[in-house]
């Protein structure tokens, strides 16, 4: 497999405090020569105080007082390190069940989840939970590590027996990419560093299964999807006939000469030129933020999409989307919601519930309606014009979206479109 | 296929470009707030990508302590005539003036806590919808918790357990009149991915940054510059030493470091070797565990 030096990776952890994830990422940290002087000393001081004798890993992920105070995690908290071959961002999520809302935001933008399993209690619903969530926002990569097995004597037969626990049920997730570690984070046994203890393993260790993902692929570039995010049109002399249409491409590759389609209108031109700041390219490809003239002088503005003239997205104005409810309040039946896909805003409603889906359990639930904090379901929306969809599993970026309470402007809700 | 991949610093870079753009998009308003730092230097040059041929629609707000390098504000002169946009300035002195707040006392006193006062008071005057911030998540631990887009309630302040979600690359900026939003577009950076990039890109900097040499007392394990602003305790002694800053703030509270480094590439070669944070010299964060939390929630940057 190739190995693409300088790439970024984006990758979230799930777990509560006692599966040992502060831990881990401690150890990721630490191991990886990414903890500075300054921060060691705060927490060997902390640490001391505590009690604990030496360092305690977990407080390298300390943030807020309150969580402090609880010990727990909150709120997502985003960690940086890198590696001669990676740069690394991890979304430190919470894992209880009151917490999916963090935990699948996390998920959104990950190209990799690492799901903690405790070696002494196997696979719990924490755990189907979690991989449940992976699956459904379609993180491409999977990495299991069977945790704390320092505690079970580096049991062979025990990270065996719970493999097969977990390919009993995982059978049912759609993600194909997944790989089993043993490991103990306290100890840092194939974290960073090979274990002495587990001779019976031969595969990488955690950091090395990170660094060479092949993650290339991760973004569709088959479909060349481009949400117009603003208009740039110069005031001087020299540009008085510029209009570039400013975005970032969501999918796909872009060449000058390209014929294009813009949605919803339909019109169709070829692209004159790219342009990544002042240099004027050939080519581009997603996720690179560029600025594109057409040929031809036709209405383009914020929201539309270019998208070559035959490879389209479905125009919907009915559709159906897995809905995570993230509100305090419950959802309003048939209320209006802001919706926003792309650069793309329209008004909605949740015309019906069609299922809800117990996160513990996988099994659906047709009776439920209600929608409150952290349920997720699978709701038919439409809108008061089309939307142009594609579906969350072929594209994350155009086949995602997310419910604004016009009354308070929070975003109550995120959606995957089926 | 396998060319269409992007490295790290493109990678961060068309981040931040595309939230700089989306903020345009939403926002009635909005400003860069100006610093004269690397971060501030950065975004405004990310600004100018995102943006051209048209010049950066953003303003620049600088909260002005009083206490500034000489260095900064005639780099921030510089910069400002050549994009050719408009500078607000935010007067700390001013806000002391007035009467709105009071100046700290004792040998550590800096202005860095008024300039929350000043800042809200500026967004408020010239009715700023949303300020763009070169705060980055790695820099403190109450920061890797901020979002892209970061709500601010009519009293300017940040209620970190209550964040927006934010999902995808879809960005909420929706908000109420009196409420503000900060806009972080480089979260995703490092200290080290900052002077990589300001190095591949060759952005120019305010010299204080590279080594120099300087009149300093040593004090909270760094070096203080020598100023007209400085309280000098009866057993501190001014010493001539080669120095440069890591972060550029209030001239009193800005520690420098010894160092060799008087151009890019030695910088970046410095920064990667590099044992303690940056923030670890700045004064401001060494008060308490939570110095950072507080502030923020009450409007900091």
């Amino acid at each position: 497999m190739e190995i693409n030096n300088n790439q970024l990776l984006r990758f979230t952890t799930a777990g509560s405090v006692d599966d040992g994830k502060s831990t881990l990422i401690g150890r990721l940290l630490y191991d990886s020569k990414s903890i500075f002087e300054d921060q060691l000393d705060s927490v060997s001081k902390t640490s001391a105080k505590k009690g604990h004798n030496g360092v305690d890993l977990a407080l390298f992920t300390d943030g807020l007082k309150d969580e402090r105070e609880q010990g727990i995690t909150i709120d997502v908290a985003y960690r940086y390190f890198t590696t001669p071959k990676r740069k690394f961002i991890i979304a430190d999520t919470p894992g209880h069940i009151q917490y999916t809302r963090n935990m699948v935001t996390g998920a959104s933008t990950a190209n990799a989840a690492v799901i903690l399993i405790d070696a002494r209690h196997g696979v719990i619903e924490q755990t189907k939970r979690h991989s449940f969530i992976a699956s459904l926002l379609n993180i491409p990569h999977l990495i299991v590590c069977i945790n704390k097995m320092d505690l079970v004597d580096y049991s062979e037969e025990i990270y065996n027996s719970i493999i097969t626990q977990f390919e009993e049920f995982s059978s049912k997730l759609i993600t194909k990419d997944v790989c089993f570690i043993p490991i103990s984070a306290l100890l840092g046994d194939n974290v960073v560093n090979y274990s002495k203890n587990m001779d019976w393993y031969h595969e990488g260790t955690l950091l090395s299964v990170l660094e060479n993902l092949h993650i290339s692929s991760d973004i569709n570039k088959i479909d060349a999807r481009f949400p117009v995010q603003t208009v740039l049109r110069p005031q001087s002399e020299e540009y008085r006939d510029y209009r570039g249409y400013a975005g970032r491409i969501a999918s796909g590759i872009y060449r000058v000469g390209d014929e294009v389609a813009v949605l919803p209108s339909g019109f169709q031109s070829k692209i004159k030129s790219i342009n990544t700041g002042e240099h004027e390219i050939q080519e581009a490809y997603a996720p690179m933020s560029v600025s594109i003239t057409l040929e031809d002088d036709i209405d383009v503005s914020r929201g539309n999409m270019i998208v070559r003239k035959n490879n389209q997205p479905e125009m919907e104005q009915e559709f159906d989307v897995m809905l995570c409810w993230l509100a305090n309040e419950a959802a309003k039946s048939r209320a209006k919601y802001t919706i926003v896909h792309t650069s793309h805003e329209e008004r909605a409603i949740i015309k019906d519930v069609v299922y809800k889906m117990d996160i513990n359990t996988f099994e659906r639930d047709s009776e439920d309606s209600n929608l409150s904090m952290n349920d997720i379901a699978r709701v038919k929306i439409r809108t008061t014009r089309r939307m142009m969809l594609d579906a969350y599993r072929d594209n994350r970026n155009t086949g995602s979206i997310i419910l604004i309470d016009e009354s308070t402007n929070e975003t109550v809700a995120a959606g995957m479109v089926v | 296929m396998s060319k269409y991949y992007l490295n790290y610093l493109d990678e961060l870079e068309s981040e931040a470009i595309y939230i700089l753009r989306e903020v345009w998009a939403q926002f009635e308003n909005p400003v860069i707030l100006f610093s004269g730092g690397k971060d501030s230097i950065l975004v405004t040059h990310l600004a100018k990508k995102a943006f051209y041929p048209s010049k950066i629609p953003f303003a620049l707000m600088h909260v002005d302590t009083g206490h500034n390098f000489p260095e900064t504000i005639q780099f921030r002169n510089d910069l400002v005539k050549k994009l050719d946009v408009k500078l607000i300035v935010g007067s700390v002195q001013k806000s002391i003036d007035q009467g709105r707040v009071a100046e700290e006392r004792g040998k550590n006193a800096t202005r860095n806590s008024l300039q929350i006062t000043t800042l809200l008071d500026a967004i408020e005057e010239n009715k700023i919808d949303c300020a763009i911030g070169g705060g980055r998540r790695d820099e403190e631990k109450a920061r890797a918790k901020e979002r892209f887009f970061s709500h601010r309630d009519d009293f300017g302040q940040w209620d970190p357990k209550n964040q927006r979600p934010e999902l995808w690359n879809i960005l909420n900026g929706k908000h109420f009149e009196g409420e503000h939003f900060r806009a972080f577009p480089i979260s995703n950076w490092t200290e080290m991915d900052v002077w990589n990039y300001i190095k591949r890109e060759n952005i120019s900097i305010p010299s204080l940054y590279f080594a120099h040499e300087r009149e300093v007392v040593f004090r909270s394990n760094s070096w203080i510059p020598v100023s007209d602003y400085l309280n000098l305790e009866e057993s501190e002694q001014i010493e001539k030493k080669k120095i440069r800053f890591r972060t550029l703030g209030d001239i009193t509270i800005t520690g420098g470091i010894e160092s060799q480094a008087d151009n890019l590439d030695k910088i970046v070669q410095e920064v990667s070797a590099m044992r303690k944070t940056e923030r670890g010299d700045r004064s401001d964060d060494k008060r308490s565990e939570t110095a950072m939390e507080d502030r923020k929630k009450q409007g900091y940057f």
